[in-house]
């Protein structure tokens, strides 16, 4: 397709939503403020997203780059055991049997009724998070890795027979590729929740962090702040997401489409 | 060790799942191949004739009896029973030369040098005149070229007996002449014992020297075994007029269409 074609719809939309939320907002006694008093009253946070004044007092950049820290580490710790654990109840009916209810009813709990526990464990706010993320990308991983293993076709398991593939080589060569579609599923699904999570859990925890600064600026009345933050966490969830969805393309070696 | 005893498979049975859903596929099959022999097996879908291959295969358990190979009992699969299967099971993954180079190299891997291993791999290609394409993957070629790498692949285990499920069946009848032509090239060229399963009568006779006719299932036994005697290199246009041709495939279709039911019935 032509590249206007791709880009003109979406920013013909925007600029569509951004007059009418003009519009809808611009009442004196509006509680919220519109696109022209947000640009203004946030210039500055656009402008310094670098400044450090110590504290928490620190430009947007450094907020995000803290809440990356923490889904980045909670996420791979989840990927790594969520592959693992997945891998294993898909090639083994007896800890199918074992752990897939235990899972089916841990996955429901919401991320956040992690918290207080894992605050109580571990003390302190900071591997509480990580936590938290851990706890809440782990599940689409581990179900979506065991469907795939489940699913590889009975074709390969016989070629890896005739050729007398072990263990380690069945894994390798046959495993993962025929399960990265479904694997690539689980952790694009586990990203975008521990980018959900992430927000939740630092407005409890305090601290430097997105979440902890939108909870700041709705304690200091400052909407506008608020809605530049939100903007940013939605612009970096989506490049997340991407870049997830990307890294299964390269490693998929073409058997995942996305 | 007689040469008639190559491979031979010994009051095999085959019996699935327990109690009132029991099924009795295979009963008693008996069966001798030998060195260098090209021995189809022939009979309606569903008689079983697939299961035989897998349990030669190893890949199904035999319910009862034996399938010796050069005197010594088979009972896991392995790449001295390559086999070529149906829907080809290429990896989609790997290309085309990987995917042959991953049977050369598990099952060379401690006898042949690097070099070796991948001459080896081109040799197997060359064979099937799939080098052109060794860099594509199994979904950017047709299904007569993926077949042809599933033959290589086989090939390139070295095994003492190739063993072909319906390897053309999905094809269409062009291109399945194509490769019948090219797997009679070879099998002249590298003497395999090959054991073939089909349900095409006229590829049964062209191709092999017995052909064996089992009854219809369930509990599909061997009804006859027909001696195919046409000199090769055999010519399918040539054959076309043969008295001996004419015999064989009428002896064929005279059993599939009249006797296998009676078999059954007795």
């Amino acid at each position: 397709m032509h590249a206007a074609g791709v880009v003109l719809p979406p920013v013909i939309m925007l600029g569509l939503l951004g007059v009418a939320w003009q519009i809808l907002c611009s009442s004196p006694d509006s509680t919220l403020p519109p696109p022209s008093k947000v640009l203004a009253d946030t210039h500055e946070l656009i402008m310094n997203p670098f400044y450090d004044n110590g504290g928490n007092d620190k430009g947007l950049f450094w907020h995000l780059l803290a809440s990356l820290k923490r889904v980045a580490l909670g996420y791979l710790l989840a990927a790594g055991a969520g592959v693992a654990l997945g891998v294993l109840i898909g090639s083994s009916k007896w800890a199918m049997r074992a752990l897939d209810p235990l899972f089916q009813v841990l996955r429901t709990i919401p991320p956040l009724a992690w918290l207080p526990l894992s605050l109580a464990a571990f003390r302190d706010g900071q591997p509480s998070a990580i936590f938290v993320i851990f706890i809440t990308a782990i599940w689409p991983i581990i179900i979506n890795t065991a469907v795939g293993v489940r699913n590889i076709p009975q074709d390969y398991r016989n070629v890896a027979r005739v050729l007398r593939l072990n263990g380690g080589e069945f894994f390798t060569t046959i495993m993962l590729p025929a399960a990265a579609p479904y694997i690539f599923t689980g952790l694009r699904i586990g990203i975008g929740l521990s980018w959900l999570a992430i927000v939740a859990a630092e407005m409890l925890i305090g601290g430097v962090g997105i979440g902890f600064f939108i909870w700041d600026a709705w304690n200091s009345s400052l909407i506008s702040d608020i809605i530049l933050a939100l903007a940013y966490v939605g612009v970096v969830g989506f490049f997340l997401d991407r870049l997830v969805a990307l890294s299964g393309k390269l490693i998929g070696r073409g058997t995942v489409s996305i | 060790m007689n040469t008639n005893e190559y491979l031979k498979i010994e009051h095999v049975c085959k019996t699935f799942g327990k109690g009132e859903s029991r099924s009795e596929v295979l009963r008693d099959i008996s069966l001798e191949v030998a060195k260098g022999e090209y021995l189809a097996i022939i009979g309606h879908s569903g008689c079983g004739k697939s299961t035989l291959l897998n349990i030669v295969a190893g890949l199904t358990e035999a319910s009862s009896g034996y399938v010796f190979l050069e005197g010594r009992e088979v009972h896991q699969p392995g790449p001295d029973r390559a086999v070529v299967f149906q829907n080809h099971s290429l990896l989609p993954w790997l290309t085309v030369y990987d995917n042959v180079k991953l049977a050369v190299d598990k099952v060379f891997g401690d006898k042949k040098t690097k070099a070796e291993r991948h001459d080896w791999t081109l040799r197997n290609l060359e064979l099937t005149h799939m080098t052109h394409a060794m860099k594509k993957r199994p979904g950017e070629i047709s299904g007569g070229m993926k077949q042809r790498v599933g033959i290589a692949r086989a090939l390139a285990m070295s095994p003492k007996v190739l063993l072909l499920d319906e390897p053309f069946g999905a094809l269409d009848a062009l291109t399945r002449a194509h490769l019948q032509e090219e797997v009679m090239k070879i099998h002249a060229e590298l003497g395999n014992t090959v054991l073939m399963i089909t349900h095409d009568v006229d590829e049964a006779v062209l191709l092999s020297d017995r052909i064996v006719m089992m009854t219809n299932g369930p509990a599909a036994q061997i009804g006859e075994i027909h001696d195919v005697r046409l000199p090769r290199p055999r010519n399918r246009l040539e054959l076309l007029g043969d008295s001996n041709y004419i015999a064989a495939r009428g002896a064929v279709l005279e059993f599939l269409h009249r006797k296998s039911h009676y078999v059954e019935a007795a």
